[in-house]
C-alpha cells in the first residue's frame, strides 16, 4: 500500500538520521535507512538514496563524521556517527519535535470536537 | 561559514567526493541484494528490489550534490562543463554561431565608443558643459559672418553678466600659415593666433612653461608661441631646455614661451581635420578690430546661469552694443552649448548608426535563436532522457540558457578584440572631417557595454530556445524517439516568426542605407560649378620679401612681377593645361565683403555681401569655372588701370534682377572707385556641396593686394606627385627657401569634404550587407530544415507521382511568401521611420519609390536564392531512400 505510506516532512530525516546513531551507534547509509524504515514499521515513503544527501548535510554542519571501514559481510563501507555538537542539537530538536506534536494534537483534537458539536 | 567552507571546497573537490559517494552507493545495493538473498530472494529480482528501494541513483546524486555544494555555484560549474563538451561536439555550430555573434557585438561596441566619444563623453576641458560656442550667425553662413569684430567682442565681453569669461581665436587661420626654419629643413606649420586667456578659459595648462603674457597679446609685442606637443616630440625631439629659447618662425626669432599637453588636440573638437601644430597670441587690439569679423568666440558660463538666459541677455547686449556710434559690424550673438557646436551636426547620422546597429544585433539574435531552436528540436531525445535521470525542467532550462550566455561571452570575447581593432581604425582615420574622431577608443563604458550586451543577447537568444525544453513528459518524447526530431507546429510558426522578423529589420535598414547611398550619389553628382578631375593645388607663399603692410608702387610692380614669373614657369612645364593663384581653395576658409551695385542704396541690413575670390589670371580655367559672358582676368589689370571684378551668376541676378550685368559698376573691395563687372561665371559651391552655392566675387591679386595664402592651381595631364616634383624644381630658383609641400588634387578636397557622409554610408552599407546576409542565412536554416523534417511526406508525394517541379516550386513558394511577410512589415516600418533620417537625405525623398523598390527585389531575389537550395536537394530526394530513412 505506497499511497498510504507517510511523505517526510522538510527536516524530519535529519533528525530521525541523528536519533538512528546516538541510538545504534556507528552505521553506515544502508544500515541506517533499514533502521529508520525497522524502527517506522515501513510506515515511511523513504527513498533510502536521499539519505545520503541528509547525511552530508549534517556532517557539513559537524553534527555527525564519517569514516570508512568494512561491514559485516566485509563491504567497504562508509561509518557515520554522532558528534557532541550533533547530540546538542538532537537534544534541541527532540524537545522540538516533542512540543510540535503536542501542539499539533490539541490543535486537532479541537477540531474535532467541533466538528462534533456542530 | 564553517558550512559555506566546507561547501566551497566541496565545489573543487568534486571529483573525488563524487567517486565516494558512487562507492557508497554501491555498497549500499549490494547490501540489499545481500539481504534479500540470505532472505531467500532470487538474485536478479534482489537487485530490482533493491534498485527500486533506493530510488532514483541520478536523483540521489543529484541532491547529494545540492546539499554538498553551494548549489549555484556547483550547478553552474557543471551546466558550463556541459556546455563546452556540447560546444566541443559541434564545433562547426560553435564558431559559426560565436562569430556572427562577434560580429554583431563588435559592430556595436564600436558604434557606441564612437556614439560615447561624440555624444557622450564630455569635452575634455574642464567643466565643459559650462563652455559656449558664441557665433554671431548660424553656421551656413559662411565664416564673415559667423565671426565677431574685436572691439565688439570686448565691448560684450566687459558689459555682460552671464560669462564667468570669454576668450577667442583667430577664425581665419589656414593650414600652413607658418613656416619653421628648424635644422635646415623649412616645414610649413599650422598655426593658431589665440586671445591671451583662450587656453585658461579651456582649463588647459601648458605641460612645461608658461601661457602668453600681456606684452606679448599687444600689437608688435615680442613674438612667442606655444607648442603643440605632437610638434616638440616631432621637430624639436621633446627638449625641455626648448622653452625660454626662440625658434626661427615665418623669418624671425619667436621665444617658445610653453608646451601644451598631449591631451589638448585643438583640432579634434574646433576643426576635425586640420592638426594644429603651434599657437600664437592674437592681440585684441585697434589694428586687429580693422580687419572686420575674425574672432570665433567661447565662453564660459557663471555658475547657475543657463545657456538660455545668457542668451536672451545675448540678444539684448547685442542690439546695445550695435546702435552704439562706434563704427563696426553688428553683433548678434548665437549661444550654443560647446559640445552641440562640436557633435550636434553629426547627432542625427549617429542615431542612425545607433539604430541601424540595434536592428542588425535584433538580426543577430533572431538568427542564432533560430539555430539554438533547430538544433533543440534535434537535442529533443537528449532533454528526455537526462529529465527521466532525474533532471528537472528548470535544470534543463538552466542548461539550455549557460549554453546561449557562454556562446554569447565568447561572441563578446572575440567581439571586444573586433571593436579594438575596429575603434583603432576609425581612431586613424584622418581623411574624414569629423569632430573627436582621434580620441575614438575601447574604454570602461565600451567594455561594460559590451559585456552588459552579451549577456542580454545571451538571454534574447537563449530563451526561445530554453521554452522549447520538454515539459516532463519524458514518455512522450521518448516514445517519438523513432522519428528523428519531434517538432510541433508551434514550433515551425515561431522559427518562421523570428525569420520574418529578420527579413524585415533587414530590410529596413536597407532602405535607410540605400536612401543614404543615394543621396550620396547625388550629392557627388552636385554640379559643384568646378570641375575637380585633373586639378590640384599646391600652398605657395610669397618669399618674405613681398610681405609688407603698406604696398608702394615699386613693390607693388615687383609683387607682379613674381606672380607674373611663377605663372609663366609652371604654365611652361609640360602637361600643364592652365594654371593660376588663388587666395583660398573652395570648400576651405571663406570670408565675404560687401558689394552694392553703383548708386544703388540699401537699407542698413540688407546691403549685399559676397564671398571674397583673390585670383590671378589663369585661376578660373584652371580650376575649371565655365566662364558665361565677358572675360577672365589678364596680366594687364593693374594698379594703373580700372579695378575690374567678375562676379558670379547669383550675384548678376541678385543686383540687377536680370538685366545685363556685364560693364555694369559695382561699388566693392577696397577700392576709391566703382569697379567694372568684366566677367560673369557659374556658381562654385563653396561652403559645402549640399549647399546652394550664395554670392560670389573674384578680384585680381594685381589690384586687391590683401592675400592671407597664396595656393597654386594646376589643370594638368600630370598626376600630383610628379607635379610636385617637377613644379617644386621650377619655382625652387624664385624662392630658394620653399618648403617641401604636396599637391592635393581638388578631389581628394571634394573628398574631404564629403567625408562625414561616406563614413555614415560605409558603415551603414558594412551593416545592411551583414543584415541581408544573417536574413539569408536564417531564410536558408529554416527552409532546409523544414525540408529535412519532411523528408518522409516528399518521399510520399513523389511515389504518388509529384514532379520534383512542382515540389520545388511549392518549397521555393514557401520560401517567398515567408519574405514577403517580412517586406511588407518592413516597408510599413520603414515609410513610417524613414522620416526620422530626413536630415540626412540629399535630392532623395523618404519615400523614394526606386530605393524601396530596389529593396523588394533584392530581398526577394535573395529569399529564393535562400530557398533554392534547399528546394533543389528535396525535388533530387529518392523517394525510396527517402520513405526507407527512419
Amino acid at each position: 500500500m505506497p499511497e498510504s505510506k507517510l511523505g517526510l516532512l522538510q527536516g524530519t530525516l535529519d533528525v530521525m538520521v541523528l536519533q538512528t546513531l546516538a541510538a545504534m551507534g556507528p552505521q553506515h547509509g544502508y544500515g541506517i535507512a533499514r533502521r529508520i524504515e525497522q524502527v517506522s514499521g515501513d510506515e515511511i515513503l523513504l527513498n533510502q538514496g536521499t539519505i545520503y544527501a541528509s547525511l552530508v548535510r549534517l556532517q557539513q554542519r559537524g553534527w555527525i563524521r564519517a569514516k570508512w571501514g568494512a561491514s559485516e559481510n566485509k563491504r567497504k563501507a562508509r561509518f557515520y556517527s554522532i558528534t557532541p555538537k550533533g547530540r546538542v542539537r538532537l537534544g534541541q530538536d527532540v524537545a522540538y519535535w516533542r512540543r510540535l506534536a503536542g501542539v499539533m494534537g490539541r490543535v486537532l483534537a479541537s477540531r474535532v470536537q467541533e466538528n462534533g458539536n456542530a | 561559514m564553517r558550512e559555506f567552507l566546507a561547501r566551497l571546497l566541496a565545489a573543487f573537490h568534486r571529483s573525488r567526493r563524487e567517486q565516494d559517494l558512487d562507492t557508497e552507493i554501491a555498497a549500499h545495493v549490494q547490501m540489499a541484494i545481500d539481504d534479500l538473498v540470505s532472505r531467500g530472494v532470487d538474485p536478479r529480482e534482489a537487485r530490482r528490489l533493491a534498485l527500486a528501494k533506493f530510488g532514483g541513483v541520478e536523483a540521489a546524486r543529484e541532491q547529494h550534490r545540492e546539499a554538498r555544494g553551494i548549489p549555484w555555484a556547483d550547478r553552474l560549474a557543471q551546466d558550463l562543463r556541459y556546455a563546452l563538451r556540447t560546444m566541443r561536439r559541434e564545433p562547426a555550430f560553435t564558431v559559426f554561431a560565436v562569430a556572427i555573434a562577434a560580429l554583431g557585438i563588435a559592430a556595436a561596441t564600436t558604434v557606441f565608443s564612437v556614439l560615447s566619444t561624440l555624444l557622450l563623453r564630455p569635452l575634455p576641458f574642464s567643466q565643459p558643459d559650462r563652455l559656449v560656442w558664441v557665433a554671431n550667425a548660424p553656421p551656413e553662413d559662411g565664416l564673415s559672418a559667423q565671426t565677431l569684430q574685436v572691439f565688439r567682442f570686448l565691448s560684450f565681453r566687459n558689459r555682460n553678466h552671464s560669462f564667468a569669461d570669454m576668450a577667442a581665436y583667430f577664425a581665419f587661420y589656414e593650414a600652413g600659415d607658418s613656416t619653421l626654419n628648424w635644422n635646415g629643413r623649412m616645414e610649413r606649420l599650422n598655426a593658431l593666433p589665440v586671445s591671451q586667456n583662450f587656453f585658461p578659459l579651456l582649463g588647459v595648462k601648458p605641460e612645461i612653461g608658461r601661457g602668453f603674457n600681456n606684452q606679448e597679446c599687444q600689437w608688435n609685442g615680442p613674438k612667442a608661441a606655444l607648442l603643440s606637443h605632437g610638434l616638440w616630440v616631432r621637430r624639436f625631439a621633446s627638449d625641455p631646455h626648448l622653452v625660454g629659447r626662440t625658434i626661427p618662425l615665418d623669418n624671425s626669432p619667436v621665444t617658445v614661451v610653453g608646451v601644451l599637453p598631449a591631451s589638448f588636440d585643438f583640432g579634434a573638437v574646433f576643426a576635425p581635420g586640420i592638426q594644429m601644430d603651434l599657437y600664437v597670441p592674437f592681440p585684441l587690439t585697434g589694428e586687429t578690430d580693422h580687419w572686420g569679423n575674425t574672432l570665433a568666440v567661447v565662453g564660459r558660463l557663471k555658475p547657475g546661469i543657463t545657456s538660455q538666459s545668457a542668451q536672451a541677455e545675448a540678444a539684448v547686449l547685442g542690439q546695445l552694443i550695435t546702435r552704439e556710434p562706434h563704427r563696426g559690424n553688428d553683433i548678434t550673438p548665437q549661444l550654443t552649448p560647446l559640445k552641440q557646436h562640436v557633435s550636434g551636426r553629426l547627432r542625427p547620422a549617429l542615431l542612425t548608426l545607433a539604430f541601424a546597429v540595434v536592428a542588425v544585433m535584433l538580426i543577430v539574435c533572431a538568427n542564432l535563436s533560430n539555430l539554438l531552436l533547430v538544433r533543440g528540436a534535434a537535442r529533443q531525445k537528449e532533454f528526455a532522457i537526462r529529465s527521466a535521470l532525474g533532471a528537472g525542467r528548470a535544470r534543463l532550462v538552466r542548461q539550455v540558457l549557460t549554453e546561449s550566455l557562454l556562446l554569447a561571452l565568447f561572441a563578446a570575447a572575440v567581439g571586444t578584440c573586433l571593436a579594438w581593432l575596429g575603434t583603432r581604425a576609425l581612431a586613424g582615420l584622418t581623411a574624414f572631417n569629423i569632430p573627436l574622431l582621434t580620441s575614438v577608443r575601447l574604454d570602461g563604458t565600451a567594455l561594460a557595454f559590451t559585456i552588459a550586451l552579451a549577456v542580454f543577447s545571451g538571454v534574447v537568444f537563449g530563451l526561445a530556445p530554453a521554452l522549447h525544453v520538454p515539459r516532463g513528459d519524458v514518455g512522450e518524447a521518448l516514445k517519438e524517439q523513432g522519428r528523428a526530431a519531434t517538432d510541433s507546429p508551434h514550433h515551425g510558426l515561431l522559427r518562421s516568426v523570428l525569420v520574418v522578423a529578420e527579413i524585415a529589420f533587414a530590410s529596413v535598414l536597407l532602405v535607410g542605407t540605400g536612401l543614404l547611398i543615394r543621396s550620396f550619389l547625388r550629392v557627388l553628382d552636385v554640379n559643384l560649378g568646378f570641375q575637380p578631375a585633373r586639378a590640384a593645388a599646391m600652398r605657395i607663399d610669397m618669399p618674405s620679401q613681398f610681405l609688407r603692410e603698406n604696398m608702394t608702387k615699386t613693390a607693388v610692380a615687383r609683387r607682379d612681377a613674381y606672380f607674373n614669373d611663377v605663372l609663366g614657369r609652371v604654365r611652361s612645364l609640360p602637361g600643364t593645361e592652365a594654371a593660376g593663384i588663388i587666395d583660398s581653395l573652395p570648400l576651405g576658409r571663406n570670408r565675404t565683403w560687401g558689394i552694392a551695385a553703383h548708386g544703388m542704396t540699401y537699407k542698413p541690413n540688407e546691403y549685399p555681401e559676397a564671398f571674397v575670390h583673390v585670383v590671378s589670371d589663369g585661376y578660373i580655367p584652371a580650376a575649371g569655372i565655365r566662364i558665361i559672358e565677358g572675360r577672365d582676368f589678364t596680366e594687364r589689370d593693374t594698379t594703373e588701370t580700372e579695378p575690374a571684378i567678375v562676379i558670379n551668376e547669383t550675384v548678376a541676378r541678385h543686383l540687377w534682377h536680370g538685366e545685363e550685368a556685364l560693364g555694369r559698376q559695382v561699388d566693392a573691395g577696397p577700392f576709391k572707385t566703382p569697379c567694372r563687372v568684366v566677367g560673369i561665371v557659374s556658381d562654385v559651391r563653396h561652403l559645402a556641396l549640399e549647399q546652394g552655392s550664395g554670392s560670389e566675387m573674384y578680384f585680381t591679386l594685381r589690384q586687391v593686394h590683401d592675400l592671407p595664402s597664396i595656393y597654386l592651381v594646376l589643370r594638368s595631364r600630370l598626376d600630383t606627385a610628379a607635379l610636385t616634383s617637377s613644379v617644386r624644381h621650377t619655382l625652387l630658383p624664385l624662392d630658394p627657401e620653399m618648403p617641401r609641400e604636396q599637391f592635393e588634387s581638388l578631389e581628394q578636397l571634394v573628398d574631404r569634404s564629403v567625408s562625414p557622409r561616406r563614413f555614415i554610408v560605409y558603415l551603414l552599407a558594412g551593416f545592411a550587407a551583414f543584415a541581408l546576409i544573417l536574413a539569408s542565412l536564417g531564410i536558408y536554416a529554416v527552409i532546409s530544415y523544414s525540408v529535412g523534417q519532411r523528408k518522409q511526406e516528399i518521399g510520399i508525394r513523389m511515389a504518388l507521382g509529384a514532379s520534383p517541379g512542382a515540389l520545388q516550386n511549392g518549397i521555393l513558394g514557401e520560401t517567398l511568401r515567408l519574405a514577403a511577410i517580412g517586406l511588407a512589415v518592413g516597408a510599413f516600418v520603414s515609410a513610417a521611420s524613414t522620416q526620422l533620417i530626413q536630415g540626412l537625405l540629399y535630392g532623395v525623398r523618404p519615400e523614394d519609390p526606386v530605393t524601396f523598390l530596389g529593396v523588394v527585389a533584392l530581398m526577394l531575389a535573395v529569399a529564393a536564392l535562400a530557398g533554392y537550395l534547399p528546394a533543389r536537394r528535396a525535388s533530387l530526394t529518392d523517394p525510396m531512400i527517402a520513405l526507407r530513412a527512419e
